[in-house]
């Protein structure tokens, strides 16, 4: 028996660690630093229909205990994603992946998710409907419950494949957006993706940011992205995908506790490359700490009576 | 996988410019022109790594030459003997040396001097003779002017207000002092880098970018280059001059 193992829609895994779309590329390049045959499974870069060469630099900006980003969804396209990124991947990859895919407008993404549900080794489509930084589209789907609803909809409808939805922090309320994309037909919900901020160069009064506002990251946002996923978890009834700040194994099972069923690593990956492996060598020692026998127990423990 | 690298000396060279030498692994760094990224400390205050070039490496010992710019270089400043730095390397491509030109030149301005350092060395070790021509603001600024003069006789210093060696940058130098060469190697700010491309000379240079992770996953330093786009971190920092673009 695995104890580490928890399932998602479509896809076993034998552990919850997922590194988060944008910070580990289409993977293949990790695996110069480990197996990555060790992971769950992994989001890859957020791929649209054409090639998009993203934002001006800088496109980075620190802060404490976290940073922001402003790539613009930096991506060769979808063909070459599936001719070129996803080839070099399965050299050296022998599981499932997560497909994020963007867009700027709802035929794109139909017309993205058509094309890379035909490679068979894809998992499930994550739904970026809230990448903060492109000007057309992106963060415009999610944070609107009606456009939601509707995008969700038609994308589960050309699709097999089962669609994960990743949800915006920047909304009102999340519980509206994560209902209406559970009632579309979303098979899971991955959340929460950066908070819009920015900083200030304070010795040319200018923002850091070529792009002015980027998506903030890192282990600041966790406390945030514990209670979206809590109160999420409370009103839907399908799988969490929890996101923000984890940085180690404790991160995880407090993840877990708030109603996550599986994680993803973002930003610790910049950090420490090999931040995923460490996490997947400490959790069964983190388990034993808190005398926890099996991983896909513990969901949603922090709602208990 | 261990990255752990003792500090063995951090001292100053010049105005809020230091030298620091490291223990640790180096078997890895394959051209001159690569980097390393250092964690600053173990907490979350200094979230992000710091990218610096290597200025010369041998056997279990690395030295870098980095100023003071921020927060971050300021704690680097005030580590000493028998600290542990937490840091990967090496990353990006480096320098490919060329034996075929036959006049060639080393360019370098300001904290971009220091790579340019092992290159020298690396070229004089293969018996290619070469020129070297180093630009900083002031006298207070210069650094390394000796250490280069080990592998070659032929350097110039310039400085934008004229205290030391010649007064202007580095390309009011070369043209007044009528400097030929067939082929360069170059590090500086992104304006001194610009001003050669527009020069039409033929060579390689180093950029810098803010950068997320320094090891190709996150697209932070992306840059436009002729056919494509490439990583500063991954694909670089070194490009050739004929690929590069100057986005305007």
């Amino acid at each position: 028996m695995n104890k580490l193992a928890v399932e998602l829609p479509g896809m076993k895994l034998d552990n919850p660690i997922i590194p988060a779309s944008g910070t580990f590329g289409y993977g293949y390049e990790f695996s110069e630093f480990y197996d990555i045959n060790i992971l769950g499974s992994f989001s890859f870069k957020g791929t649209t229909l054409n090639e998009r060469f993203g934002n001006k630099t800088p496109r980075i900006a620190e802060s404490y205990a976290g940073m922001l980003n402003a790539i613009g969804l930096q991506n060769p396209g979808v063909d070459n994603v599936i001719n070129i990124e996803l080839e070099k991947l399965k050299k050296v990859y022998h599981k499932k992946v997560i497909a994020n895919i963007g867009g700027s407008s709802k035929k794109d993404y139909i017309e993205t998710v058509k094309k890379i549900s035909k490679s068979n080794l894809i998992g499930a489509i994550e739904l970026n409907i809230s990448c903060p930084n492109v000007k057309a589209g992106g963060m415009s789907f999610g944070t609107d419950k009606h456009t939601a609803y509707d995008l969700t909809k038609a994308v589960k409808s050309v699709t097999n494949l089962p669609i994960y939805v990743k949800l915006s922090p920047n909304v009102t309320d999340v519980v509206e957006i994560a209902k209406a994309v559970e009632a579309a037909g979303a098979d899971a919900i991955s959340m929460i993706n950066t908070l819009v901020g920015m900083r200030i160069d304070l010795k040319t009064g200018k923002p850091i940011l070529a792009n002015i506002y980027g998506g903030f990251s890192g282990p600041a946002i966790k406390p945030i992205a514990l209670k979206m996923v809590h109160q999420v978890y409370k009103a839907v009834h399908i799988p969490i995908i929890g996101m923000g700040g984890i940085t180690d194994a404790y991160d995880v099972i407090e993840m877990m506790y708030a109603g996550a069923t599986a994680v993803q690593i973002g930003t610790a990956n910049l950090i420490d490359p090999y931040a995923c492996k460490k996490i997947i060598e400490d959790l069964p020692k983190v388990m034993n700490e808190l005398k926890i026998k099996e991983l896909k127990n513990i969901i949603g423990r922090s709602h208990n009576e | 996988m261990n990255n752990i690298y003792e500090v063995l000396s951090n001292k100053k060279i010049a105005d809020k410019t230091f030298q620091m030498i490291l223990k640790g692994d180096t078997s890895k760094i394959s051209k001159p022109g690569q980097f390393l990224n250092i964690k600053i400390d173990d907490g979350f205050k200094y979230f992000l790594r710091r990218p610096i070039s290597i200025c010369t490496y041998k056997e279990n010992e690395i030295t870098i030459i980095y100023k003071i710019l921020g927060k971050g270089t300021e704690v680097l400043a005030k580590k000493t003997f028998g600290d542990k730095l937490d840091i990967l390397l090496p990353l990006g491509n480096g320098y490919t040396i060329k034996n075929k030109p036959e006049k060639q030149i080393l360019i370098g301005g300001g904290v971009g001097v220091p790579p340019l350092y092992e290159l020298a060395k690396k070229m004089y070790s293969q018996g290619i003779t070469f020129d070297v021509v180093l630009g900083f603001n002031t006298k207070n600024d210069v650094f390394y002017e000796e250490e280069f003069r080990k592998y070659t006789n032929h350097i110039y210093i310039a400085t934008m207000d004229g205290s030391y060696g010649y007064k202007g940058n580095v390309l009011d130098l070369i043209k007044g002092l009528g400097l030929k060469f067939d082929y360069y190697y170059s590090c500086g700010p992104e304006r001194m880098l610009e001003a050669l491309i527009k020069e039409k000379y033929d060579g390689q240079l180093s950029f810098e970018e803010r950068m997320g992770c320094g090891f190709g996953a996150c697209m932070g330093c992306s840059k436009k280059t002729v056919n494509s786009y490439k990583r500063i971190c991954k694909d670089g920092p070194v490009l050739e001059s004929w690929e590069v673009f100057i986005d305007e």
